[in-house]
């Protein structure tokens, strides 16, 4: 059974979290970086690591593992930050996210990649595009647009509002 | 965009610009009727209008210009007297141009009914078919002696017209500007062939020929100059006067042989000027003979002196450029400004003789780069000013009130952004100045004050600010009235005891108006408190003096650009922040004993004065420990000292200043980010939003 949508050999780039591996279409990411210093954000949530200066422009970084609700890695040399370009509210940006490494860059078919089961894995089956498989393992295919998608990011506002010690 | 739209759009853009042109010289008219240079200004541009509307396809927009081009070329040769209708009439049918420009898809009935009734008024007052005056004047010889250079005159002069080569590839024909100069008049026409190449070189598609063209007409130079209007920029014409038929001054003297020499090109000037050293100047051969008189020959020397700076001021062109382009350039550069710092900082850990040197040079050259760069978003801040005159004219007219407007330091250079959201504030102040700030004339008179009130803009710069002020003679703000208002709408209490300062600054609070009426040009209590919010997210602060009945001003501090900001650098735990340095006072240390005789209240003692300050790392929440010695920057924020508790001040710091990016738009109290030279990054502080999140969290 295949996944609407996915009608064409595409290229996915995968990366480890927590000992599982997950893919992104390639076409969504623009580079990998080694880790570098992150400056924090005050008042943001946890899983917002802080923004870091990727050749002069100022870009945001997720910890994909808090956002999932999995623990804080030690740093490893390893460790990278894997930038992609996403949609948020209408504009074009740049987002980092923290891998604890990046594997490789790999074809993957149509046929090779079902649809997300409903229950059995760590996060919200909407974020996952589908499962691929190969060599008898398991690849979570992310959908970057609905992980980080506006709704997701009204979260992060509440969550902001929250944590903030402000009310206004 | 496909090219037929940007060909459109660039269009626009030009009418636009020269839309403006037709207001600035229409007002310039309304005030100098003699001035016949704006008249022929106001006549230029929209003769422009028309004719690269119809090139580009937007005919409502030639056929409107068309009937007010006619009724202005008119004007120009003076059989319509300049009068308050026309002007006004004037004002509404660019009004009209601007609403066709701005609706591509085409106006409406209503709207279509308006420029009809534009243009019948505009034929009423000036009818087609008014005689010509010329026809009178052409056999007149009797010499006007007052205006010896009228137009009306009947005048021959030199046109020499050598056509760009590749002028058919633009899809002239330059024989029909020569059959348009025939229809002015006795036109000679002389081609010179002497570029033609030979046959083997010639290709039939490039124009080898330049034409002399000696004109006599009555229809001035202005009308030559039209001519020509569509190739003047690629074209080389050179346009003289031969002879003033009928001015007694020249009548009789000989053409100067050796101008029209050296001007056919026959001889060169350096043969001249060999002759002419033997012999007297011709200048000097006339006057001695009493031909012409001296004063004569120095207005000729002007004259082409004057048509010298046209034409090198057409020369000067310019480029128009998408602003997208342009933020990426600066992007780009601030990219570079990065990275030179950061190679500054490797050279300087390496310390090796032979690298000081370039890494030197690329520090001064990015750095003129930087400034080169961010000069081009300069905009002069006149273009805004000459907008405000228009706004005067109607509103006191309005209103029934005359008043004046004055501006200085419109060549006060801001950056295009800036100056573009500056625009409603001003236009909010100025029409409170209008409407509440200067009395009706009868009242003015009663309280001894001259009857037209005067509102004076102006701009400077200070330092890396623009100070714009705006101040007029009116009656000036009411305190009592503020301060009763106040009261009523519960923003201070019956005790509180003000400064005037402090009550002026009332009127930013919203929802506020002292107006006792709501008139339609302002007084809905929306406008200050607006003015206020965009001034603040410019990064500029407001300020109101006023004396009773003697006039208000109202001052505004603006930063040059908003890419760079002159910051403070200080650090809290591992982070870095910037804070302002506009509105920074000084910087005082603050060790923990002080801190524990405050008994947590968080106010110091600076000096014998109280100053109440905010702990960032409380604010930020940021856990580790702190130092014994903390240090403390006190701001101006709304002109109130307020401390900002760091670890550590660093230093002044002009950085770029870079969006934080969608993600953080929740966080207000965090401008933006800007990266240091080592790499990191550093979140630059709003002061402005921070005091307000800290005053609301006291409130509640």
């Amino acid at each position: 059974m295949s996944v609407p949508g996915i009608t064409q050999t595409s290229q996915y780039l995968s990366f480890i979290l927590d000992q599982e591996t997950y893919a992104l279409d390639i076409t969504q990411v623009r580079e990998v970086l080694d880790f570098t210093k992150i400056t924090k954000v005050p008042r943001m949530p946890d899983f917002i690591k802080g923004v870091i200066n990727l050749r002069g422009g100022v870009v945001p970084v997720v910890d994909l593992r808090l956002k999932f609700g999995m623990s804080q890695a030690e740093k490893t040399v390893d460790t990278c930050i894997i930038i992609i370009e996403i949609n948020i509210q209408e504009t074009q940006t740049l987002l980092g996210i923290m891998a604890d490494s990046v594997q490789e860059v790999m074809d993957m078919e149509p046929d090779q990649i079902e649809p997300a089961p409903k229950i059995g894995t760590r996060l919200k089956t909407g974020f996952i595009k589908g499962m691929g498989k190969k060599n008898d393992e398991f690849i979570i295919i992310l959908d970057s647009d609905k992980v980080f998608s506006t709704d997701e990011l009204t979260i992060v506002q509440e969550v902001e509002t929250n944590v903030g010690p402000v009310q206004a | 965009m496909s090219e037929e739209n940007k060909l459109s759009e660039g269009y626009r853009q030009e009418a636009q610009e020269l839309l403006v042109q037709v207001e600035e010289s229409i007002l310039d008219i309304e005030e100098n009727p003699d001035d016949l240079e704006a008249v022929n200004r106001l006549f230029r541009a929209m003769h422009t209008i028309k004719g690269s509307g119809a090139m580009f396809g937007f005919d409502d927009i030639a056929a409107f210009t068309h009937h007010v081009e006619s009724a202005m070329d008119k004007v120009r040769e003076g059989l319509v007297p300049i009068t308050k209708t026309l002007i006004n009439l004037v004002l509404s049918s660019r009004d009209h141009i601007k609403l066709m420009l701005d609706s591509p898809d085409g106006i409406g009935p209503e709207k279509k009914k308006n420029g009809e009734a534009i243009i019948a008024a505009l034929r009423e007052l000036i009818p087609d078919d008014l005689p010509p005056k010329e026809e009178e004047m052409e056999f007149s010889v009797s010499p006007q002696p007052d205006e010896p250079k009228s137009n009306l005159l009947n005048t021959s002069y030199r046109i020499r017209f050598k056509p760009n080569e590749n002028i058919f590839t633009t899809g002239m024909d330059p024989v029909l500007l020569l059959d348009e100069l025939g229809g002015l008049g006795d036109c000679r026409i002389s081609a010179r062939t002497d570029n033609l190449p030979e046959l083997d070189n010639f290709d039939p598609e490039r124009l080898y020929v330049a034409w002399d063209i000696t004109l006599t007409t009555t229809a001035g130079i202005n009308a030559i100059k039209d001519v020509f209007i569509f190739v003047e920029d690629d074209c080389e014409i050179s346009i003289s006067v031969i002879q003033e038929h009928g001015s007694t001054e020249l009548e009789g003297s000989l053409p100067k042989l050796g101008d029209i020499l050296v001007d056919r090109g026959d001889i060169t000037r350096k043969t001249i000027t060999k002759a002419l050293d033997r012999q007297k100047r011709i200048g000097e051969v006339l006057i001695e003979e009493g031909d012409v008189s001296k004063e004569k020959i120095n207005s000729a020397l002007k004259e082409q002196q004057a048509l010298r700076t046209v034409q090198q001021s057409t020369a000067s062109s310019s480029v128009r450029v998408p602003s997208d382009r342009l933020d990426q350039l600066i992007n780009l550069v601030g990219e570079l400004v990065i990275t030179q710092a950061s190679l500054t900082q490797v050279a300087t850990d390496i310390d090796h003789p032979d690298l000081a040197g370039p890494v030197e040079d690329i520090q001064r050259l990015t750095g003129e780069l930087r400034d080169n760069v961010l000069n081009i978003r300069m905009m002069p801040i006149g273009a805004t000013f000459s907008k405000f005159r228009r706004l005067v004219r109607d509103l006191s007219s309005e209103l029934g009130k005359e008043i004046n407007l004055t501006t200085s330091g419109a060549e006060t250079e801001m950056d295009k952004t800036i100056l573009e959201r500056l625009d409603d504030p001003l236009v909010h102040l100025i029409r409170n100045c209008i409407d509440h700030g200067i009395e009706t004339a009868d009242v003015r008179e009663k309280n001894g004050k001259i009857a037209a009130g005067s509102i004076f803009l102006s701009a400077v710069h200070i330092g890396t600010n623009v100070m714009i002020t705006i101040q007029d003679d009116g009656a000036g703000l009411n305190v009592e009235n503020i301060l009763k208002k106040a009261r009523e709408k519960g923003l201070v209490s019956e005790n509180d005891d003000l400064s005037d300062k402090e009550i002026f600054k009332l009127i930013f609070a919203p929802g506020f108006s002292t107006a006792q009426t709501v008139t339609s040009v302002s007084g809905r209590g929306v406008g200050m408190d607006v003015v206020k919010r965009t001034i603040d997210m410019l990064r500029g602060t407001i300020e109101v003096d006023s004396c009773p009945g003697k006039g208000t001003i109202i001052t505004l501090k603006l930063p040059l650009t908003l890419a760079i900001i002159n910051g403070l650098l200080v650090t809290i735990g591992q982070d870095f922040f910037v804070l302002p340095l506009m509105s920074v006072q000084e910087c005082v240390e603050m060790d923990r004993k002080e801190k524990e005789k405050a008994k947590g209240r968080n106010i110091l003692n600076v000096r014998g004065e109280i100053v109440p300050y905010i702990r960032l790392r409380d604010h930020f929440g940021i856990n580790d420990t702190a130092a014994d010695l903390e240090h403390m920057v006190i701001a101006d924020v709304h002109s109130k000292r307020i401390g900002f508790v760091v670890d550590n001040v660093i230093g002044s710091h002009q950085t770029v200043i870079k969006t934080l990016g969608p993600l953080f738009t929740n966080i207000n109290d965090i401008s933006g980010a800007t990266i240091l030279g080592d790499g990191t990054v550093a979140l630059i502080l709003d002061t402005n939003v921070l005091l307000e999140k800290v005053d609301q969290r006291i409130n509640y």
